[in-house]
C-alpha cells in the first residue's frame, strides 16, 4: 500500500529532535527503524503529518556502562544489541529475547527503544524490561526524565511517554550471577510470539534465592508474573518444582484471543512455557 | 542424493547436468524487467477502490470528488464502462447447465466480495491515485454475506447472484464401475465401509512478485501493449481480444520477467481488463501494481473444499470401491478454470491403487468470498490428501501397516501401462522402487520402534510417522481429452528453433516461465538435441510479439509438452540440415551421419561438417542443393496424446509438542519419480519449493473471514507464509521410470511436491497422537488445533 503524504525531517542531535517534534505538535511522529510505523503508513492506519527521523542522532546509539547499570541507546539496533558484549555480559537476557524478534532484515533496521516506545504486548522485549526492572530515560520539552518500565506501559500500542517526548534510552541494572531464558512461542520462526516469557533466576544452595517472570502477549501490556516469582522463591532448583510454580502464570492476566490464539489456549501456553523458560534459566 | 538414473542416450551432454540456472544472475542482480519496473513516456497510475463489504448493493456512487484531487486525470466507476467492460472469461463450462453469472471487471449495481474492485482513479503517480481514492463517494446498502458451504446450499439461504435462484453453481457426478455393488460386498464379506469427512481450507497464494499490468496504446493504429506478470500471455492476449472487442492482432501481450504464479497469475484480471479501458478511453499508458493487501484479497484464492470420502475394502485390505462427494467453494464469480479445478482432482482421488469401483461428485458453490481457482496442483493436491489420508486412517481400522496396506492395492510395476477406475492410462511408474528407497533412506523400522517408546513412557514428545505414496496427472494436456472434459482450449505447445549465421541458437518458446528455469532446462535440451554448446542457445518466450504461438505455463506442463516441441523442432532443423551437409559433403542424404554437433559420411568419418558450418553454408547460400531453402529454422508444436504420471513416496517423521500442540518436522524423506531428469538441481528446486508450499497447508496457511465476510487473514503477519526456518531439512532422492509417451521420457515436477508433502505431514502429527484418540486434525494444524484436539479426546476418554 502506499502511505499518504507527511513531511519529514533529519535532525542530528536530540535537543533539535526535540524541538521539531514539538513544532509539529499532534501531528508529528518520531520515525526509528520503521519496522513498526512503516507498516501502518502504508495500511494508512496511522496519518502523520510530519516524521522526525532518528536516525542521524548519533548519541542515540550504542550501549554505555554506568557501573552498577547499562544505558542502552534508544537508536541501538537489534542486531548490535544482539552482539553487544557488555549486553551479553550484565544482562544476557535482552541480547536472548532479541535474537528471537523478527529476522536478519528487521533485526538492522529495527531499534530497542523504537520497539518499547511502540508498546506492542506482543513484542518481545517489553515483557523483557518490565522483568529486569529497567528505566526508560525520555527527553522532552520540559527535560528529562525516568520512568520505571513496570509504569511505561499503558495499554495497547501506548506508552506512557508524553507527547514530543522521546525515548532516549534504557537504564537496566546489571544482574550478576543469574541465570536468563526467553521462551518465545511462535507458530513459525519469524512471527510475532503468541506467548512469551521472560525469566531470571537466581540460585543458591540448590534452590531458587529470587526470580523474575516477565510475560509477552498476556494482556495489553506486558505483565510480571508475581503469583509465580513469588511460588518459586525458596523452591528447589529442580523441574517438578519450577513447573508447580508455573501453573500459576497466567493469574490476573487478561490475555487476547486472535488468529493464533484463544485466550484459554494463551493461558495454558502460560503456564507451560513459564515452567519452561524457568527450568532454563535455572540450568535444571 | 542417490540417483538410480537409468542409462540417457549416448548423445546426453547437457541433460542430466547439474546446470546452475543461467537466468540467475540475472534476476538474482535485478538486471531485469519486472512489469512495476517498466517506465514509458507519459505513464499515469491507476488505483483500485474495492468494496469494504463482502456483499452490498450499491445505492450511489460518486467518483467526481476525486476529480478535485492533485495529480488526478480521471476516474471511473463501473457504470462509466458497463456498456464496453463485458464479463471475465470462464473457459470451463463443466456441465452443461452449469451456472454462470456474469463477471464484470469493475462491479456495476453490486458488489460480492470484500475487494471487488468498484471505482479507479488515474493520476500522474502511484501517491496522488492511492491518496485520491478516499475521495470517492460510494454508498452501500448491505447484502447478507454468503459464507458457509453448506449453508449456502440450504432452502431460503441468502444468495451470491439472486438471479440465479440458488448458489449452486453446478453438480458434477463421474461414476465408475459399480460403488454400490462394492458397498455391498464389504459390507456382505465382513470388510469395511469407512467414511471421512476432510477439509481443504482456503489458501491465499503469495508469489513473491505481486500482480501488475502495464498498458500502452498507439492511438492511432488502435494497438495496445500489454505487460502483465501473468503466466499467460498468449492465452491473455486471446481473451482480451474475445472480451474487450480490440481485435487480437492489435494487441500484444508481454510477460517480462514474472517473480512467481502457482497458478494465482493464470487468469484474465478485471485490473488488466480495466488497465486497457482507461487506456483506451484516455489514449495514455496506464500503470497499475498490486499491493500485498490487494494480493490477498483479489488474487483469486486456492483449495476450499468439504471431502466427505467412503471407502470400502475388504477385512484383508483390499480396496474395492471408493466414493468421493465434494462441495467446492467458488467464491463470489467464476474465474478462468475455477469450476474445473475440483474436476482435476476428479481424475486422481484413486491414486496409485487399483479398486473395482469408484463415484465421484462435486457440488460447486457460489460464497460471498475472493473467486477460487487453480493453485499449484490444482485438484491433484486435495485428491492425494483425501486417499492419502484415507489409507492411513484405513490402515488403523484394520490394524494393519500403512505401507503394507499401500502395497497390498497399489499399482505393480510390471502392471504399467495400467488403466485406471478414473479413465487414465498411467503410462509407467515404479511405486516399490521408490518407496523401499524413501523406507530406507528414511529408517522407518528403527523410527517405528522410537515411537513405541515414546508412547510408552509418556512423552510429552510423541513421534508420528506419515507418508504419502502420489502420483498426479501433468503435461497438461492432451486437446481431445481436454475437449471431452468442455475444457474450452488446448493443451498443444509450439515451439521454433532459429540457426543463426555464425552457429548460436535462438529458441522461441510458447511455455511462458516465472521461475522455473525453463531458459536452462531447455538450453539443455538444445544443447544436446544440436550438438552445440550450452552457452550458445538463447531462450525467446513471453511476448506475444516474438513468441508469437503458445499455450503458457502451468499444469506442470513446460517440459513436457513444450520440451517435446522443442525437441521436435531441433530434429527438423537437423534433418534441413542434413540435406545441405549431404550436399557439402557429396553424399547421399542417407549416408550422412548426426552426432555430437557433427555430420559425417557414414564409413568416412574424416568427411564432416560441423553444425556451425552447415548453418554458415546455408546462410551465404551460394551453394545450396537443388530445391532446398536457405533456412535452417524449423517449428513444431506437439500435442501430447496422453498426461505424464509423475510418482513418489515422501515420509515424515513428526515431533509434536503434546503440551503445546507445536508440530516439529524431525525428518522428511522425498524419493520422487518424475521420468527422466534434465537438470537435477532444477528438479530438486522444485520439489524442495513444493514441499515447503504443501507443508504450509498442512501447517500454517489458511485464509480466514469473519462474520461479516471480511478477511482476517489480509496481511503477512496474519496469514503465515513459512520461511526457510520453518522448512525442514528435505532428504531427496529420485528413480527415473521414463514416460512412455514422450520422446524425452520425461514427466512433469513442477506441482509434485506440493502434492506429494500435505497429506504426509498430517498423517505424521495424527499418527503421533492416535493413541491418545485424536483421529482427524483440521489444516492448517496449527498448535492450538492440535492442543485442543488432545484436550477434547482426553476429555472423551475421562
Ligand atoms: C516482519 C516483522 C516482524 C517482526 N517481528 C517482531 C518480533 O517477533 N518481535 C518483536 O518484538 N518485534 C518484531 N517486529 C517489530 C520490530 O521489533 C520493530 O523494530 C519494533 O517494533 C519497532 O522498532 P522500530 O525501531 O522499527 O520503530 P518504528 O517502527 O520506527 O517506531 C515504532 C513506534 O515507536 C515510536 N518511536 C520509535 N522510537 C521512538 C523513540 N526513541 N522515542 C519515542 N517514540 C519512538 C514511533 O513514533 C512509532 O510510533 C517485527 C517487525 C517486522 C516488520
Amino acid at each position: 500500500m502506499i502511505p499518504a503524504q507527511f513531511e519529514y525531517t533529519a535532525p542530528t542531535t536530540v535537543d533539535e529532535a526535540v524541538s521539531a517534534l514539538a513544532q509539529g505538535g499532534e501531528e508529528a511522529k518520531v520515525l526509528a527503524g520503521g519496522q513498526s510505523l512503516m507498516p501502518l503508513l502504508r495500511l494508512r492506519l496511522a496519518y502523520p503529518e510530519l516524521l522526525v527521523d532518528l536516525n542521524r542522532v548519533a548519541e542515540l546509539r550504542g550501549v554505555r556502562d554506568e557501573g552498577d547499570s547499562l544505558v542502552i541507546g534508544a537508536m541501538t539496533t537489534h542486531h548490535t544489541v544482539v552482539r553487544d558484549p557488555l549486553v551479553n555480559q550484565h544482562c544476557a537476557l535482552i541480547a536472548l529475547a532479541t535474537a528471537t524478534v523478527a529476522d536478519p532484515a528487521v533485526r538492522h533496521r529495527g531499534t530497542f527503544g523504537g520497539s518499547l516506545a511502540h508498546a506492542d504486548p506482543a513484542g518481545d522485549l517489553p515483557a523483557v524490561t518490565v522483568a529486569l526492572d529497567a528505566e526508560m530515560i525520555a527527553t522532552g520539552p520540559n527535560g528529562q526524565r525516568t520512568i520505571p518500565a513496570g509504569e511505561f506501559f499503558a495499554d495497547y500500542l501506548t506508552s506512557t511517554l508524553q507527547p514530543g517526548e522521546i525515548l532516549v534510552g534504557v537504564r537496566v541494572p546489571k544482574l550478576a550471577g543469574w541465570g536468563f531464558h526467553y521462551e518465545k512461542f511462535n507458530r513459525v520462526a519469524q512471527a510475532w510470539a503468541v506467548v512469551g516469557v521472560a525469566a531470571a533466576v537466581r540460585r543458591a544452595n540448590g534452590n531458587i534465592a529470587e526470580a523474575r517472570v516477565g510475560l509477552t502477549n498476556m494482556g495489553a501490556t506486558p505483565v510480571r508474573a508475581r503469583a509465580v516469582e513469588s511460588a518459586v522463591q525458596g523452591t528447589q532448583a529442580a523441574p517438578a518444582a519450577l513447573h508447580e510454580a508455573a501453573s500459576q502464570a497466567a493469574e490476573g492476566t487478561h490475555p487476547p484471543s486472535d488468529l493464533h490464539g484463544q485466550a484459554d489456549y494463551r493461558r495454558h501456553l502460560a503456564q507451560v512455557l513459564t515452567g519452561r523458560a524457568l527450568a532454563a534459566a535455572a540450568r535444571v | 542424493m542417490t540417483e538410480q538414473a537409468q542409462a540417457t542416450p549416448g548423445a546426453a551432454k547437457e541433460i542430466g547436468a547439474r546446470r546452475a540456472r543461467k537466468e540467475d544472475a540475472r534476476l538474482i542482480t535485478g538486471q531485469t524487467r519486472w512489469t512495476d519496473s517498466i517506465q514509458v513516456p507519459g505513464l499515469l497510475q491507476m488505483a483500485v477502490l474495492r468494496s469494504p463489504m463482502a456483499h452490498a448493493r450499491i445505492t450511489r456512487i460518486d467518483v467526481s470528488p476525486a476529480l478535485d484531487r492533485p495529480g488526478v486525470l480521471a476516474a471511473f466507476s463501473g457504470r462509466d464502462f458497463a456498456d464496453e467492460q463485458g464479463s471475465l472469461p470462464c473457459a470451463w463450462p463443466v456441465t452443461e447447465d452449469m451456472a454462470q453469472p456474469p463477471n464484470p471487471p469493475l462491479a456495476v449495481d453490486e458488489v460480492r466480495y470484500a475487494g471487488d474492485a468498484v471505482a479507479v482513479v488515474v493520476a500522474r503517480d502511484r501517491y496522488s491515485a492511492a491518496d485520491a481514492l478516499e475521495a470517492i463517494e460510494i454508498d452501500y446498502e448491505p447484502l447478507p454475506p454468503v459464507l458457509d458451504l453448506e449453508e449456502a446450499l440450504a432452502d431460503g439461504a441468502p444468495l451470491v447472484h439472486s438471479d440465479l435462484g440458488t448458489n449452486k453453481c453446478y453438480d458434477f457426478h463421474m461414476p465408475a464401475g459399480d460403488y454400490q455393488a462394492a458397498r455391498d460386498r464389504a459390507q456382505a464379506e465382513g470388510g469395511i465401509v469407512m467414511k471421512r469427512r476432510y477439509l481443504q481450507q482456503r489458501l491465499q497464494p503469495s508469489a513473491m512478485e505481486p500482480r501488475a499490468v502495464v498498458v500502452e496504446p498507439i492511438a492511432a493504429a488502435g494497438e495496445f501493449t500489454l505487460y502483465s506478470a501473468t503466466q499467460i500471455p498468449h492465452i491473455l492476449r486471446l481473451l482480451l481480444a474475445m472480451t474487450t472487442g480490440v481485435p487480437e492482432h492489435k494487441i500484444r501481450v508481454v510477460a517480462p520477467d514474472v517473480g512467481g504464479g502457482f497458478g494465482s497469475k493464470l487468469n484474465l484480471y478485471a485490473e488488466e481488463s480495466i488497465a486497457l479501458l482507461v487506456a483506451r478511453r484516455l489514449g495514455r499508458p496506464v500503470k497499475w501494481t498490486e499491493s500485498r493487501s490487494e494480493n490477498y484479497q483479489a488474487t483469486i484464492h486456492g483449495r476450499g473444499q468439504i471431502q466427505d470420502i467412503e471407502v470400502a475394502a475388504t477385512r484383508e485390505g483390499r480396496l474395492l470401491g471408493l466414493k468421493v462427494s465434494l462441495v467446492a467453494d467458488m467464491g463470489a464469480y467464476l474465474q478462468l478454470i475455477t469450476p474445473g479445478v475440483p474436476l482435476l482432482g476428479a481424475f486422481m482421488y484413486p491414486g496409485i491403487y487399483k479398486m473395482d469401483a469408484y463415484d465421484f461428485s462435486c457440488t460447486g458453490v457460489f460464497t460471498t468470498k475472493t473467486p477460487t481457482d487453480a493453485y499449484r496442483g490444482a485438484g491433484r493436491p486435495e485428491a492425494t490428501y483425501a486417499i492419502e489420508r484415507a489409507m492411513d486412517d484405513l490402515a488403523q481400522e484394520l490394524g494393519i501397516d500403512p505401507i503394507e496396506l499401500r502395497r497390498q492395492n497399489w499399482i505393480r510395476h510390471e502392471e504399467f501401462p495400467f488403466d485406471t477406475i478414473a479413465g487414465l492410462t498411467y503410462d509407467s511408474g515404479n511405486y516399490e522402487a521408490a518407496t523401499d528407497e524413501a523406507l530406507r533412506l528414511f529408517g522407518y523400522e528403527e523410527l517405528r520402534r522410537e515411537q513405541a517408546e515414546r508412547r510408552d513412557r509418556g512423552d510429552p514428545v510423541q513421534l508420528g510417522i506419515g507418508i504419502s505414496i502420489y502420483t498426479e496427472m501433468c503435461g497438461i494436456a492432451p486437446s481431445r481429452v481436454l475437449g471431452s472434459l468442455s475444457f474450452g482450449g488446448g493443451g498443444w505447445e509450439y515451439a521454433s528453433v532459429r540457426m543463426l549465421p555464425t552457429g548460436k541458437v535462438e529458441v522461441v518458446t510458447g511455455a511462458s516461465p516465472h521461475g522455473q528455469g525453463h531458459d536452462t532446462t531447455f538450453s539443455q535440451i538444445v544443447a544436446d538435441a544440436l550438438g552445440v554448446p550450452f552457452d550458445d542457445v538463447e531462450l525467446i518466450h513471453g511476448d506475444t510479439k516474438s513468441s508469437h504461438k503458445g499455450l503458457d505455463t502451468y499444469g506442470s506442463r513446460s517440459l513436457a509438452v513444450g520440451g517435446i516441441a522443442i525437441t521436435q523442432a531441433c530434429g527438423r532443423v537437423i534433418e534441413k540440415a542434413r540435406k545441405v551437409a549431404a550436399h557439402l559433403l557429396e553424399a547421399a542424404d542417407t549416408d550422412i551421419e548426426f552426432s555430437g554437433g557433427t555430420f559425417r559420411v557414414r564409413g568416412a568419418p574424416e568427411s564432416a561438417k560441423t553444425i556451425q558450418e552447415v548453418v554458415l553454408a546455408t546462410h551465404l547460400a551460394h551453394d545450396m542443393p537443388e530445391g532446398v531453402e536457405p533456412s535452417l529454422d524449423a517449428d513444431a508444436t506437439f500435442d501430447p496424446e496422453n498426461f505424464s504420471f509423475p510418482h513418489g513416496s515422501h515420509l515424515v517423521a513428526a515431533e509434536v509438542d503434546t503440551q503445546t500442540g507445536f508440530t516439529k518436522i524431525r525428518s522428511y524423506v522425498a524419493v520422487d519419480d518424475c521420468g527422466r531428469v534434465i537438470n537435477p538441481l532444477v528438479v530438486e528446486g522444485q520439489v524442495v519449493g513444493g514441499i515447503a508450499q504443501g507443508l504450509a497447508q498442512a501447517l500454517y496457511e489458511e485464509a480466514t473471514y469473519d462474520a461479516d465476510g471480511n478477511l482476517t487473514s489480509g496481511t503477512l503477519a496474519d496469514y503465515l507464509v513459512p520461511a526457510a526456518p520453518d522448512v525442514p531439512e528435505i532428504t531427496m532422492a529420485r528413480t527415473e521410470t521414463p514416460a512412455t509417451t514422450n520422446p524425452l521420457g520425461v514427466k512433469g515436477i513442477g506441482e509434485a511436491g506440493t502434492i506429494g508433502s500435505t497429506p504426509a505431514v498430517v498423517n505424521a502429527i495424527v499418527d503421533a497422537l492416535r493413541h491418545l484418540g485424536v483421529d482427524d486434525v483440521d489444516m492448517p494444524c496449527t498448535p492450538e488445533r492440535v492442543w485442543r484436539a488432545i484436550q477434547e479426546s482426553s476429555a472423551a476418554s475421562a
